[in-house]
């Protein structure tokens, strides 16, 4: 047990109190800086600080880091006024036996543990509400616009029946971007599978340098290229209503870049299973073909599964190459004109609603069966940097 | 300042150590710049010695080398034909004269322009037939550009392969004299998929990434030395030229712009920016997601499964539907100011997220914790289940408290795991486009900047910059966008190198093997 003499507990609640206490007394004069009351006195800041506290609301938003200040210097004090009454009580009672300090151990455990459960509660409503909003505004058809409510009060399918109705434009980007995100799963995981298990199996003399080389280009912000690479895929006829082909081109040619995360996982592959087989008489491609591929199933559904999801997300190049064509936009940039302004927002927030959720549920699907396989290759891909 | 041993330093205590420590690093700078310039010297050297014995080697193949190695250098392949290797001599062959004929038909042209990147501009013309004026359109300074570099690397790919078709016939001559035989096309086919199989892989990936990237990058490098811009957009209204570094001087100047702050003044504050976001998004998204991971693996937790999934359920939401809608929520007439403020009356006037400088940074980063934080307690979970137990164990048993533990065995181990991660995590938000340009497009706009090509905001990126810069219509800068692409990999590389230099131990990659 521990033999080092402390101070007893009540005395350093004590000590921590009186800090947290002189902490406060500056923290007024700032509130004061801050709320522009500089000019009154210091008994009145205080006094209109009581007042503000026993009536809150409404709120300056210019005085939020008054606001804020305050917040964070009622809770100091509440703490120190615990720690004082905890103190107190600890002076009273005395030195404790080793069993009490056993069951104090528990009672902190179980204190803290409800708390954790708690702040998970709270945690999961902040990450999951703005979905379970999305979803329940998709359903609203009593108006179009933001509201100040939630649940809407007249249910039906409208905003879905109208983004698949004839004269929109959202089954269309749909397509693009289902057939883009399918061509970018097969072709990307190839490249990628390519490169990656090149450079982690094969020494050669370029090796090094190249992966030098790649770790530098990777420096360069890839938007830059996106005017030449634009300028290209038109002269190949490759842009505007035509952005499907001339997209997948582009996300599959530069993918070969991103290989770390799967040779972190080759890496991990004993070279002695290759080495059996090449004894054996095996050529590189069957070691390739016959023993590593099977092995890496995980890393194969990891790979397939991020270049799937890629072409859901994709903004920036996809808004270039599609250059304002309805026909050639992804569901992202299409999305997005229904946002552009505020008499679009207007008249389509609920639209977006429905289409998002439409968007959102084939991936999630695949994802959350495949989850197994992501969370693999996003821990490995860590640890292997 | 003054050298300790290792018994010096050992006796110093903690805080002493770490100023030790601070200082010897700025300390070691100019030395290791001075180390750095002479890395390049050498490199330097050695690259000049090797083209020198390179030079040689040529020489020495074509003056002991026999006829059919002589011919062979006009005539690619020619050896190899001649010696039976049809296969390769074919493909030599073929390439040679495709090349010559890419050059001879439009390759020399471009080549030639390339200096000029184009004599002629658009002129008014005269339709006879139609009656009416036109615009004749001649040289295009882009294409010049594009194919003048395109051909360059034409004219590097032909001369390696030269090289290699000289080398493929002293090769051959040896393997003759000593008296084996040489190669078929089918040993050479065959190859492919055995000892060369790394040359098969690589090929397609390395082609998607020369043409993809690479040759857009040295294009646009290029173009930071031209003017190349909406107004000078080189085919139909004027042609582009070469300017030298007056874009870079236009950037990095203090005069003031029509006015408002100067450029170098903007850039910068959006440089001030992009690195205080990049610091707080990683740090907060890293610690905050440890700190999740941790209170869900906690023993005693109940339902890790249903927290776990729920957290990771949101990362298969596409992260542009969630960044759009959110910061609609945000608006100024968005769900919480509609609740908050026209119904509930708690504030004395509409909040200002997007519309006030500070609390758009601040929102700006309070989203990218929601965003990010899932994906770094998935990471976080699998590392910390990877730390020895036994750690924690003997930890224990010595009476380390749970702070203890935290900061003796999970922070470290963390952190030495994790550090390169960081690194890539810190370069890939000061280029986090996506966040940033779909929460506020930039937004709220700073006035001082309001002349700079793009409007320049206060939630503005380098990188969105950049791209609002192209997306200027009439104002459309693509040179001066160019340069602070330049500029931003600068910043990159240089973060990158110090970085490393910090890191206590780059890994040896081969450890797993």
């Amino acid at each position: 047990m521990k033999t080092r003499k402390s101070l007893p507990s009540g005395i350093v609640m004590l000590i921590v109190a009186a800090c947290l206490i002189a902490v406060c007394a500056p923290l007024i004069l700032w509130i004061r800086h801050a709320a522009a009351m500089d000019s009154a006195s210091f008994m009145e800041t205080c006094q209109t600080i009581v007042h503000r506290i026993a009536h809150p609301f409404p709120i300056d938003p210019d005085h939020m880091g008054a606001v804020l200040l305050t917040i964070l210097m009622l809770l100091l004090l509440a703490i120190a006024v615990v720690l004082v009454i905890v103190a107190v009580i600890n002076l009273l009672r005395g030195p404790r036996d080793e069993q009490s300090r056993h069951m104090g151990l528990r009672t902190a455990n179980a204190i803290s543990n409800t708390a954790i459960h708690i702040l998970l509660v709270v945690i999961s409503v902040i990450w999951l509400l703005p979905f379970i909003f999305i979803v329940l505004q998709s359903f609203r058809v009593e108006s179009t616009y933001q509201v100040g409510y939630i649940i809407p009060e007249k249910w039906g399918f409208d905003n879905y029946v109208s983004i698949f109705s004839a004269g929109s434009n959202f089954p269309r980007w749909y397509l693009n971007t289902f057939i883009m995100a399918l061509a970018t799963a097969v072709l990307q995981t190839v490249i990628v599978l390519c490169m990656s298990y090149t450079l982690s199996r094969f020494r050669f003399k370029m090796r090094k340098p190249l992966m030098k080389f790649m770790l530098v280009l990777g420096m360069f912000p890839g938007i830059l290229g996106m005017i030449i690479l634009y300028r290209i895929l038109s002269d190949l006829g490759l842009t505007q209503a035509h952005a499907v082909p001339g997209l997948i081109l582009v996300y599959v040619a530069s993918s070969g870049m991103g290989y770390y995360v799967s040779k972190g996982f080759f890496d991990t592959i004993p070279k002695s299973l290759d080495e059996a087989a090449r004894v054996d008489g095996a050529t590189r491609a069957q070691v390739l073909f016959k023993i590593i591929l099977p092995l890496s199933k995980p890393i194969v559904i990891y790979t397939i599964l991020t270049a799937f999801m890629a072409p859901w997300g994709d903004f920036v190049f996809a808004k270039y190459a599609s250059m304002n064509n309805q026909l050639g936009m992804n569901v992202a940039v299409g999305m997005n004109t229904w946002l552009a302004t505020p008499s679009m927002l207007f008249a389509n927030y609920t639209k977006f609603c429905a289409g998002g959720v439409v968007v959102a549920i084939p991936v999630v699907i695949l994802f959350m069966c495949l989850q197994r396989y992501y969370v693999e290759g996003v821990t490995g891909g860590a640890v292997k940097g | 300042m003054r050298k300790y041993t290792d018994l010096e330093y050992l006796k110093l205590n903690k805080w002493q150590r770490a100023g030790h420590k601070i200082l010897s690093f700025f300390a070691g700078i100019p030395q290791g710049i001075w180390n750095f310039i002479k890395k390049i010297g050498l490199g330097l050297g050695k690259a000049g010695k090797a083209i020198g014995a390179e030079f040689k080697d040529i020489v020495d193949t074509f003056v002991h080398g026999d006829w059919k190695t002589k011919l062979s250098f006009p005539i690619m392949g020619f050896g190899s034909i001649a010696r039976g290797q049809v296969l390769r001599g074919i493909l030599f062959l073929l390439f040679e004269i495709i090349f010559i004929g890419y050059m001879v038909l439009t390759g020399g042209y471009w080549l030639s322009m390339l200096p000029s990147l184009g004599k002629q501009g658009p002129e008014k013309g005269y339709d006879p037939i139609y009656d009416q004026p036109i615009t004749i359109f001649h040289d295009d300074s882009f294409k010049i550009l594009l194919y003048g570099v395109l051909t360059i690397f034409f004219i590097i790919a032909f001369i390696y392969t030269w090289r290699v078709n000289v080398r493929q016939n002293k090769i051959s001559e040896e393997i003759l004299k000593s008296g084996k035989k040489l190669k078929s096309g089918k040993d050479d086919l065959r190859s492919m998929v055995d000892d060369n199989f790394h040359k098969t892989l690589l090929a397609l990936p390395m082609t998607g990434i020369v043409i993809f990237t690479v040759l857009p990058m040295v294009f646009m490098v290029l173009v930071a030395f031209t003017n190349y811009s909406a107004a000078y957009n080189g085919y139909s209204n004027n042609l582009f030229h070469w300017v030298g570094l007056d874009k870079f001087n236009q950037l990095l100047s203090w005069k003031s712009v029509q006015g408002g702050q100067s450029y170098a003044a903007t850039f910068g504050e959006i440089l001030v920016w992009t690195l205080i976001w990049a610091f707080l998004a990683t740090f907060t998204n890293y610690f905050l997601g440890i700190l999740v991971a941790m209170m869900i693996n906690k023993k005693g937790i109940q339902f890790k499964k249903v927290w776990r999934t729920i957290l990771v359920l949101t990362i298969a939401i596409p992260q542009f539907i969630s960044l759009m809608y959110v910061s609609k929520l945000f608006a100024e007439n968005g769900y919480f100011n509609l609740k908050l403020f026209n119904d509930m009356h708690l504030f004395t006037k509409a909040l200002p997220f997007w519309q006030d400088k500070t609390w758009a940074r601040v929102m700006v980063v309070l989203i990218n914790i929601w965003i990010g934080i899932p994906y770094l307690m998935l990471m976080a979970t699998g590392i910390l289940m990877n730390i020895p137990q036994d750690l924690y164990e003997s930890a224990k048993i010595d009476g380390a408290s749970a702070w203890q533990q935290y900061r003796k065995i999970t922070l470290p181990y963390m952190l030495f795991v994790t550090g390169p991660y960081l690194l890539t995590s810190f370069i890939g938000n000061m280029n986090n486009f996506n966040v940033i340009y779909l929460l506020t497009g930039g937004a709220p706009v700073n006035p001082a900047a309001s002349s700079a090509a793009g409007s320049v905001g206060y939630t503005d990126l380098l990188i969105t910059w950049l791209f609002k810069i192209t997306q200027g219509g009439e104002k459309a800068d693509y040179a001066l966008a160019s340069v602070i692409g330049i500029l931003v990999f600068l910043v990159v590389s240089l973060i990158s190198l110090v970085v490393y230099g910090l890191m206590p131990s780059v890994k040896n990659e081969e450890d797993f093997q």
